[in-house]
């Protein structure tokens, strides 16, 4: 895509070239570009790769933010393996991309389905507005509308009760066996607006006579479903699932807000240890060997997913 | 084309799925209007319209000067980003010179590394040049972020552009820098502007940075100033929930007018990323 650039600009310049005394030379290696970009490369360099780099360098150490460090090498990785309470916090990265991203895309694939000849309802727009919305709202605001909804007198123990089930009542934040999923509950509220969003534009993108032709061909709602919107999603499905997942990972304000890693260590995640042992605990080389991993992890389940991507797509 | 049925169950299905993502934030403005009397730590819906909460978590939670921080951040990040990408998109975009290529994929890191993998180290440096506790430790690092996005997003755009436009100008003698800014920024105006809201979003409800860098209580932004809130009046459910009307409002303003370049752009972002 970058190999082909000499030819739309090797045009003849006048008054550039006059003005230019390596004119000839500048129609070949732009070096005027590399001006253009310097700005933004310094601050993306001193503000975010030189950190980067120093986060490898300093996990490598045992340092408590104010005294020497000292060499540490792997120490902080394995205590990562070793740690059961560092285990756990990996562990509960991975229940909430069962909540962040698989339940919501299940969700809204159905959706999007039962919605497929919708695109031209009117009004979608302002339902699509709606169920968008979470995604805008600060986490911390998000955070303190659904302790609300959890709370011991709260709206779900209450609609619980209308029904008949005062025996489930808890305090669901507060309750070791409920706290997780209730947190990844939170999640899906979230992300299933992104999800239908991103389905609901796909299908506005497959081709109608390929809805004909199922038609014609006698399938019923379920085959069509399997057979033209779900191939036809495939591009949308790995985005909805690459932003999910990162964002189940990367869960942080959520859980700091919500329950503070609590109760006990049931909702601890890896970064929310990232941020505790750093800035609460004084131990930084530990909280960044947790953010290299954490980090690595991101980018290992980006890559992979990015492999379910269609030929085509990849532009 | 579709029957009725089936078009009335596409309603009921979208107004189900609407109603559940509006409950939770419908419940925190109502509680933000329930009379403290009534209050709970839970969502409540009034007797009758109290106001007066709003005042209360105005004053008690200094949210004036924790807006007026996060106006500024988010202000600077969405002008100096904004700059940035620009420049950086234009150059990744209509210049041909080597390492192209590799520069821009290494702007795209940005795009996928966590804020929790460099707030750590930044935290040290930052600290050693006397910059934590400033504004400058949210607007730069925050920068630094939105570039990833930004030059990402204006290299797209500069490049939908066709070479016929340029060349004509060109043929008129402009420079690289006219056409840059008497050219592609105008004819980008769409572009830019859902850019800058998707910067001024991120920024305004950025957490975990002004909770690392900022302990000068003037200084907190809105997220932040709630969360301190929040643990400081845990049973004024009324007033945290005002609190938290207030945090929301700004952005979710925008979002209410604009909310189709939100989409797009979170969309289209999200699909070539």
């Amino acid at each position: 895509m970058a190999a082909t650039a000499p030819r739309p600009t090797t045009r003849k310049r006048p008054a550039d070239a006059s003005r230019r005394r390596t004119a000839g030379r500048r129609d070949r290696v732009q070096w005027k570009g590399y001006l253009y970009a310097l700005p933004a490369l310094t601050v993306l360099t001193v503000f975010l790769l030189v950190p980067l780099g120093q986060l490898v360098r300093i996990s490598l150490y045992h340092w408590d933010g104010l005294s020497a460090s000292t060499w540490a090498g792997l120490a902080n990785y394995t205590e990562i393996a070793r740690d059961p309470q560092l285990r756990a916090s990996f562990g509960h990265s991975f229940v909430l991309i069962f909540f962040f991203a698989l339940v919501p895309i299940a969700l809204a694939l159905t959706l999007a389905a039962v919605t497929t000849r919708a695109a031209r309802l009117r009004g979608v727009s302002v339902f699509r507005a709606v169920i968008f919305l979470p995604q805008v709202v600060a986490m911390v605001v998000t955070a303190t509308a659904w302790t609300a909804v959890y709370a011991p007198e709260g709206v779900l123990n209450k609609a619980l009760n209308t029904v008949g089930l005062e025996s489930v009542n808890r305090s669901w934040l507060g309750d070791f066996g409920t706290a997780l999923p209730a947190v990844g509950l939170i999640g899906t509220w979230l992300e299933i607006g992104l999800c239908l969003v991103l389905f609901i534009a796909g299908i506005g993108q497959i081709p109608r006579e390929l809805y004909e032709a199922a038609k014609v061909d006698g399938a019923g709602a379920v085959r069509e479903f399997f057979a033209v919107t779900l191939p036809g999603l495939r591009g949308q499905i790995t985005v909805a699932l690459t932003l999910t997942v990162i964002a189940a990972l990367r869960t942080f304000d959520l859980v700091y807000v919500a329950t503070h890693g609590g109760p006990g260590n049931a909702t601890s995640l890896p970064a929310f240890e990232v941020y505790n042992r750093a800035f609460n605990t004084g131990q930084v080389g530990s909280a960044c060997a947790i953010a290299v991993v954490l980090t690595g992890v991101i980018l290992l389940l980006t890559f992979l997913i990015t492999k379910l991507q269609p030929e085509d797509d990849g532009s | 084309m579709i029957s009725r049925r089936e078009r009335a169950l596409n309603y009921a299905v979208l107004t189900v799925f609407a109603a559940l993502a509006l409950v939770p934030l419908v419940g925190v403005v109502a509680s933000s209007l329930t009379p403290r009397a009534q209050s709970s730590p839970t969502f409540t819906w009034p007797d009758h319209l109290d106001w007066s909460n709003f005042s209360t978590a105005w004053a008690q939670g200094h949210f004036a000067t924790y807006l007026r921080s996060s106006l500024l951040v988010a202000v600077s990040v969405v002008l100096i980003s904004g700059v940035l990408a620009i420049l950086a998109g234009y150059s990744f975009a209509r210049f041909d010179y080597p390492g192209r290529s590799l520069l821009f994929y290494v702007t795209l890191i940005g795009l996928m590394v966590p804020p929790e993998a460099f707030v750590i180290p930044l935290y040290f440096n930052l600290r050693d040049v006397g910059l934590t506790d400033s504004y400058w430790s949210l607007i730069l690092p925050q920068t630094a972020q939105s570039l990833a996005f930004g030059v990402f997003w204006m290299r797209n755009f500069f490049r939908s552009v066709p070479s016929a436009v340029i060349e004509a100008a060109r043929l008129d003698g402009a420079s690289d820098w006219r056409v840059l800014w008497q050219i592609l920024v105008p004819i980008s105006r769409p572009a830019l502007l859902t850019m800058a809201m998707l910067v001024f979003m991120w920024t305004w409800n950025e957490f975990l940075l002004p909770l690392v860098m900022i302990t000068d209580e003037a200084k907190r932004t809105a997220p932040l100033g709630l969360a301190f809130f929040q643990s400081a009046h845990t049973t004024q459910y009324s007033l945290l929930a005002a609190a938290s009307v207030i945090v929301a409002l700004p952005v979710v303003v925008l979002y209410v007018f604009l909310q189709r370049h939100f989409i797009s752009g979170m969309l289209s972002g999200a699909v070539k990323g």
